[in-house]
């Protein structure tokens, strides 16, 4: 009986270790600290621009996946009113500090990261901001040169299916949609 | 019949290990999945310095109502107030419940620094001017520099312009000054409560009588509560430590207010039992009840301007 287990485990452990491995990456994971995400909202009576340079981002070249954690509190705005009611009254930064994205790219096949090019793809992925997620699917670019590779997207959100209320007074000012855009550099270094 | 046994048995050990195989592949799918976005995602925090964070929004104004609160004006900020007081509301009919009568002060507040805030202004009620400087040398932070509590130097300095009651005397400028010297400390709890104490020095040049004393000490309290995302109730308090030769008459300074913001403006309504507004005269010169309505009702408006951002 021992005789006959021994091999079969043994043989069922490597299988798993096999398989495991096909699932693992083979390509390269990117990183960054000081990725670039800013956002605008634009009425008639008022423009709100703000701009956060501290952004965490990496990519995975192999297998897609990225993912990106920002800070609400790096923001900054023209004006330090906006900045204190950004955090304070919408964001609610105290409670939730962090916005997170995780996601594919999922045509990640068609971008060669060793060839120089730019590259259209579509991320898909969970968009977790003022303790709401909300599944986005994302158009971008991948550019790739010879020492970099650079993400840049623009997309829009609107603020009530994050949650996000507007006051009747300054409905106004703040549009209920907002353009994001991002622009992020990894080093191939 | 050992043998058909063992064969059983090996044939059982097959479908169980290929089963637990399956079973293990088909766990190992949506885990590999989730393990690869979900440990990028760590990945990014943990590579994250730990940073001070400064505690901001104690408070939605630079004022608790009269008294100064533990913010500060962002340098290039300039605020313009309008600050009123009506008469007190037991003046009854003839005087429309004190809404006949009131105290308007024009202040304006500049933020040369973060850590610094200047500002003057003026009442109608005494005729007087003030400027004052507010130095913000404690921040309460979290994170790397773990501080509790902000802590604040406010010094004013006040010139009482009404005419000398007395022309033929020898009248000195300096008769007219006031000092204010004042700590602020204060702590903002949570999202929605913030509490400060405030010691007071007054030094008032001239004071009515002889007996009088020219040094007050003073210690204030001051909180906010915030009950919706714009709107708070703010409470402040100030006992004086007797200095009068007739102290019976005296009443310390009890304000309550609410604060309501909307996108750049602050406005503050409240009920106080001064008519005054600066360190100088509201805490040290009030004879006012709230128990018999020597209530005023009174107001702030503040509206910024951002002149520059660093």
């Amino acid at each position: 009986m021992k005789n006959t287990k021994k091999p079969l485990s043994l043989l069922f452990i490597v299988a798993f270790a096999i398989t495991i491995m096909s699932f693992a990456p083979s390509g390269k994971v990117y990183l960054t600290h000081t990725g670039h995400v800013w956002f605008f909202s634009k009425t008639t009576m008022e423009n709100i621009e703000a701009h956060n340079y501290q952004v965490g981002a990496n990519l995975n070249s192999g297998t897609g996946d990225m993912a990106f954690s920002i800070l609400i509190k790096s923001f900054k705005f023209k004006k330090a009113l906006m900045e204190d009611h950004f955090n304070e009254n919408y964001l609610e930064s105290d409670k939730y500090p962090k916005s997170t994205f995780k996601g594919k790219i999922a045509n990640i096949g068609s971008v060669n990261f060793d060839k120089n090019g730019s590259y259209k793809v579509n991320v898909t992925g969970d968009l977790n901001m003022h303790n709401v997620t909300k599944s986005v699917n994302i158009p971008g670019i991948i550019t790739v040169t010879q020492d970099s590779v650079y993400e840049k997207s623009n997309f829009t959100v609107a603020l009530k299916d994050y949650n996000i209320e507007v006051p009747s007074v300054v409905k106004d000012k703040i549009s209920e949609t907002i353009d994001i855009h991002v622009d992020v550099a990894y080093s191939k270094k | 019949m050992l043998m058909l046994h063992i064969q059983k048995n090996k044939s059982i050990f097959r479908t169980l290990f290929l089963k637990y195989y399956l079973i293990l592949i088909a766990l190992a799918f949506p885990l590999t999945g989730f393990a690869q976005t979900d440990s990028l995602l760590n990945s990014l925090d943990s590579d994250v310095a730990i940073k001070t964070e400064y505690v901001t929004a104690a408070f939605k104004s630079t004022r608790v109502i009269n008294a100064q609160s533990t913010e500060n004006l962002t340098e290039g900020v300039l605020d313009f107030r309008i600050m009123h007081r009506f008469g007190p509301v037991n003046q009854g009919f003839y005087n429309f419940w004190g809404l006949d009568q009131a105290n308007t002060r024009f202040q304006f507040d500049y933020g040369v620094k973060d850590w610094l805030q200047v500002g003057i202004g003026r009442s109608s009620v005494p005729k007087s001017y003030g400027g004052y400087v507010k130095w913000k040398f404690v921040r309460q932070s979290i994170g790397k520099v773990n501080m509790p509590i902000s802590i604040l130097y406010h010094a004013f300095m006040n010139v009482d312009a009404l005419q000398y009651p007395d022309p033929v005397r020898n009248n000195d400028l300096t008769s007219r000054l006031s000092f204010v010297n004042q700590l602020i400390i204060g702590r903002k709890f949570s999202e929605n409560f913030s509490l400060e104490l405030i010691p007071t020095f007054i030094h008032d040049n001239l004071v009515e009588l002889r007996t009088d004393k020219n040094d007050k000490y003073a210690m204030g309290v001051g909180f906010r509560q915030k009950i919706s995302k714009r709107v708070s109730i703010n409470f402040e308090y100030f006992y004086l430590y007797p200095t009068f030769t007739i102290q019976d008459a005296f009443k310390n300074a009890l304000a309550l207010g609410v604060d309501i913001e909307t996108g750049g403006h602050v406005f503050q309504l409240h009920l106080t039992n001064t008519l005054t507004m600066t360190e100088n005269n509201f805490i040290t010169d009030h004879s006012e009840s709230w128990l018999n309505g020597g209530i005023h009702l009174g107001f702030n408006i503040s509206r910024v301007f951002t002149l520059y951002r660093k």
